[in-house]
């Protein structure tokens, strides 16, 4: 196989894995510390990338597009968790998926009605729009370049909040023991809010940068949500050091998935019997794997949870 | 002497650096009520929870009649004739109570892969559940829900369901639990009732009721059992006057 | 005499209301409405199917949805190769869902809670992605498939016919589950559900009954499918969709889960509105999305539980 070719698949897969890093993240602190299933993050996602859209569309700056839409993501997040979310704490799991779910639709409605159905445009800033060559001769997008450096830059800062910080000792008592945290005098409706509208800016963020990759249209949340959820199933639900290492997992295998398997298929059956089964096994490949972690390490990888 | 029905040979259970269950040696003869007691963390709902299959030991062995039970899961302990109650009540509280012992009794009483006809209508269920109900004192209630029930009568009815199953030996813990002194009495009488025909092996912390109970006793410290006897003996054992029964009795007085 | 329960006066006079139908609509010459109750009642059999799970067993599977598609496909692929025996369809419809059942149960009950949902779910997607790689049978486009055919006993051709077959389907599944559920099975269900830790104490081997559950639920809503492939004679992979395992628990829950007729209420009152708002406003999805959250948040024994019962126990 070409090794340029399965440079480039690397590269795209870790690309994909920090989108799904910056969302899941967001969703495995909600998770983890709310014990809350939010299926509405991926509209987080969504209203980021047509934020992003629009402030571009309309003033034509990228940078502007990003200084606006992250506070734009954390208002729409705080305003969302004090108006539908909150009362869904107490309920359980069930009760929370379809309140959610209904949240999605509305969101995907909403969308269609300001935009229409079809897709935005939201292009890359031009100073980012070309290729760099990684290794000469290997041309590769900037702007994915730029997606995984600033991936990683949120990463490590991140990791700097959540273990350095007083707010990242909070934040890590909750997601380990919450009624502990609770009893042990910590205001838990502000932690909530707090780590809410954190995710809410993840999430936001993460659409941002996807709008020029991926297509900014109604509906773009729901496919990366339960990517999503995966991950953080595969990572442990409420550790963001396992929602790393599981994003970077699932992007890699779903994206060098796709390439390879039907080329490797292809070499023992025919290719045309390959070209079929090949993207089918590709697209099953990660829920495979989340079945296969689920059922040697339950809790996931790195769990959080002891309490 | 008759052979032991249950032997509990060098059990141990550790939790990190914690030492649960420190080599715990004792057994069961059949037909007798063996009450554990012990001051609290010496380890008595860990050994309740390895030997009902909740936690798997470390090293030992349990043998029930003669069969090496050590590492067998909650429902086969079960259908080998070994029920329990639970110390923190644990029924089916949307049921009536007649519901809950007539699924102890389902559970022992042939298939459960039946698909047509109604359960609560089956007399091989319903007339030996209504049976154990009248046994614990509960034949009145047998159709209030059971979350309705009284905490008095829900620990009845936890009784009840054990020996609904039609055990060989029944594992008590604290049935004594949360009650009262008039419904510690009452309780006392009706497990009196199956003296002699089960085999009993009771947690308890109430003294009052070990004491009325017990034709042994053993002493729970630190995950060791440090003395087996007849009541009396108990009572005068210097050790455990020291480790336990010296601060109960104050309680008590 | 017996005093009748409030709630089999409703059960009875809807099934009734729904026996009526096609005599009515065909007075009224109106067969849109025919083929939307016969839709209706499909999606009944599968919330119907969902709550033997949900709303007995406790168990909240997320991806329902894929035995219809299921159901659908084992109609569409058998006729795809020009197999058009309706019993050779339904029971293969039986056959692949009961054993996908299988297989999805087997691995997804060792978990329990919000990792259940995960999983079911994943597995839908999972068959929804298969689906829309195969392209021999139609891929993302669907595939249009020939009704059953069962000779000289019915003509599923004709509407009515088609509309009083899935109506025994309903009926039949209603009066087998309201049995199951009260059977040796249904009460060890329900106890797993009250309280797993008691069962297994008891003596209960827990597992295999909430597979088998699993694998009922499974066949019943391959059956919707195969009917649904009938009605609409069309199978498109959406079907398989994790949205539309959504919108089964949405049945199940706003009709009332537990209780059996709330479902097919639920099924009834999702697809009528969807059809009325839709009628409304291009953008009825605005309406009903906060809709679904305040009947969540508000409603907790569905529509069902508002209506009286005789006594205070529960069958």
């Amino acid at each position: 196989m070409d090794s340029l070719l399965l440079l480039e698949q690397t590269l795209n897969g870790l690309q994909f894995g920090v989108f799904l890093f910056l969302i899941s993240a967001g969703l495995t602190l909600v998770f983890g510390i709310m014990n809350m299933v939010n299926l509405a993050h991926g509209s987080l996602y969504m209203i980021g990338a047509y934020f992003a859209a629009a402030i571009s569309q309309w003033t034509g700056s990228f940078i502007l597009a990003i200084l606006l839409t992250i506070p734009a993501s954390m208002l729409v997040g705080v305003v969302l968790e004090i108006v539908a979310l909150r009362t869904l704490y107490d309920r359980d799991h069930l009760a929370q998926v379809l309140a959610t779910f209904g949240l999605i639709l509305f969101f995907n409605e909403v969308v269609r009605m300001i935009w229409g159905p079809g897709g935005q445009f939201l292009s890359p800033p031009d100073y980012l729009a070309g290729h760099v060559e990684i290794i000469p001769g290997a041309p590769y997008p900037a702007f994915r370049l730029a997606i995984i450096a600033a991936g990683l830059i949120v990463a490590i800062l991140l990791y700097v909040l959540i273990t350095r910080t007083r707010i990242g000792m909070l934040i890590r008592a909750g997601a380990s023991n919450r009624p502990m945290a609770g009893a042990l005098g910590v205001n838990i409706k502000l932690l909530y809010t707090l780590v809410f509208g954190l995710g809410s800016v993840l999430a936001g963020f993460a659409g941002l940068m996807a709008g020029p990759v991926l297509s900014v249209e109604p509906g773009m949340g729901e496919p990366m949500l339960i990517l999503a959820f995966v991950v953080i199933v595969i990572g442990g639900i409420g550790s963001v050091r396992g929602a790393f290492v599981a994003s970077i997992m699932v992007g890699i295998v779903n994206t060098l998935g796709r390439t390879m398997i039907p080329y490797l298929l292809g070499s023992i059956i025919s290719t045309e019997a390959a070209q079929t089964a090949g993207p089918a096994i590709a697209s099953m490949l990660i829920y495979v794997l989340m079945a296969a972690v689920l059922f040697f390490r339950p809790q996931g990888l790195f769990p959080a949870r002891t309490g | 002497m008759a052979e032991p029905l249950l032997v509990i040979e060098g059990l141990i259970k550790r939790f990190g650096g914690l030492v649960a269950t420190d080599n715990l040696s004792l057994d069961v003869l059949p037909g007798e009520v063996h009450a554990i007691i012990g001051p609290n963390g010496a380890g008595k709902t860990t050994l309740i929870a390895q030997l009902s299959g909740e936690l798997k030991s470390d090293a030992g062995r349990v043998l029930f009649d003669g069969q090496d039970i050590t590492d067998l899961p909650a429902h086969a302990l079960s259908m080998i004739g070994l029920a329990r109650s639970f110390q923190v009540t644990s029924i089916f509280r949307d049921f009536t109570a007649l519901d809950n012992v007539a699924l102890a009794v389902q559970a022992h009483a042939g298939s459960s892969f039946r698909f047509w006809s109604a359960a609560r209508k089956d007399r091989v269920l319903r007339d030996p559940a209504r049976e154990a109900l009248a046994r614990v004192g509960l034949g009145a209630r047998a159709d209030v829900i059971a979350g309705d029930l009284s905490h008095g009568e829900q620990r009845q009815l936890e009784i009840a369901m054990a020996i609904a199953t039609g055990p060989r030996m029944l594992l008590l813990d604290e049935p004594m639990a949360g009650m009262g002194g008039e419904e510690s009495a009452r309780m006392v009488d009706i497990l009196r009732e199956f003296k002699g025909s089960h085999t009993i092996l009771l947690i308890e912390h109430d003294m009052d009721a070990v004491f009325a109970l017990a034709d042994r006793i053993s002493v729970l410290v630190y995950g060791r059992c440090i003395a087996t006897g007849k009541p009396d003996e108990i009572r005068a054992n210097e050790e455990v006057r020291q480790a336990y029964l010296g601060e109960e009795e104050a309680v008590h007085a | 005499m017996r005093s009748l329960n409030p709630r089999v006066v409703v059960i009875l006079a809807a099934l009734l209301l729904l026996a009526l139908v096609p005599p009515v609509m065909g007075a009224l010459n109106q067969p849109f409405y025919l083929e939307l109750f016969a839709r209706v009642m499909v999606f009944a059999i599968a919330a119907l199917s969902l709550d033997l799970i949900l709303g007995y067993g406790g168990m909240v599977s997320f991806g329902h949805a894929a035995y219809l598609g299921i159901g659908g496909y084992a109609v569409a692929i058998l006729s795809h190769y020009d197999i058009g025996n309706g019993f050779l369809h339904f029971g293969v419809a039986i056959v692949a869902s009961a054993a996908v059942a299988f297989v999805i149960g087997a691995i997804s009950l060792r978990t329990s809670g919000v990792y259940f949902i995960m999983i079911t779910l994943a597995f839908c997607q999972m068959l929804y992605f298969l689906g829309i790689s195969i392209e021999e049978f139609g891929g993302d486009d669907g595939i249009n498939t020939s009704r059953s055919d069962f000779g000289s006993l019915l003509d599923l051709g004709d509407a009515t016919t088609l509309y009083y077959f899935i109506f025994a389907f309903l009926a039949g599944f209603l009066y087998f589950l309201h049995r199951l559920v009260n059977s040796r099975f249904g009460m060890v269900i329900r106890g797993i559900n009250s309280n797993e830790r008691r069962m297994k104490a008891l003596g209960f081997a827990t597992f295999r009954y909430k597979l088998l559950a699993f694998v009922i639920a499974g066949v019943l809503c391959g059956v919707a499918g195969a009917l649904l492939a009938n009605l609409t004679q069309f199978v498109t992979p959406t079907i398989m969709r994790w949205e539309r395992s959504g919108e089964i628990l949405v049945m199940v829950l706003m009709g009332g889960m537990g209780s059996l007729f709330g479902p097919v209420l639920g099924a009834a009152v999702f697809l009528l509105l969807e059809e009325y708002l839709a009628a409304l406003t291009e953008h009825w999805m605005v309406i009903f999305g906060p809709f679904l959250v305040i009947l969540v948040l508000f409603a907790r024994r569905g529509i069902y539980g508002l209506i009286p019962e005789r006594s205070g126990r529960n069958g």
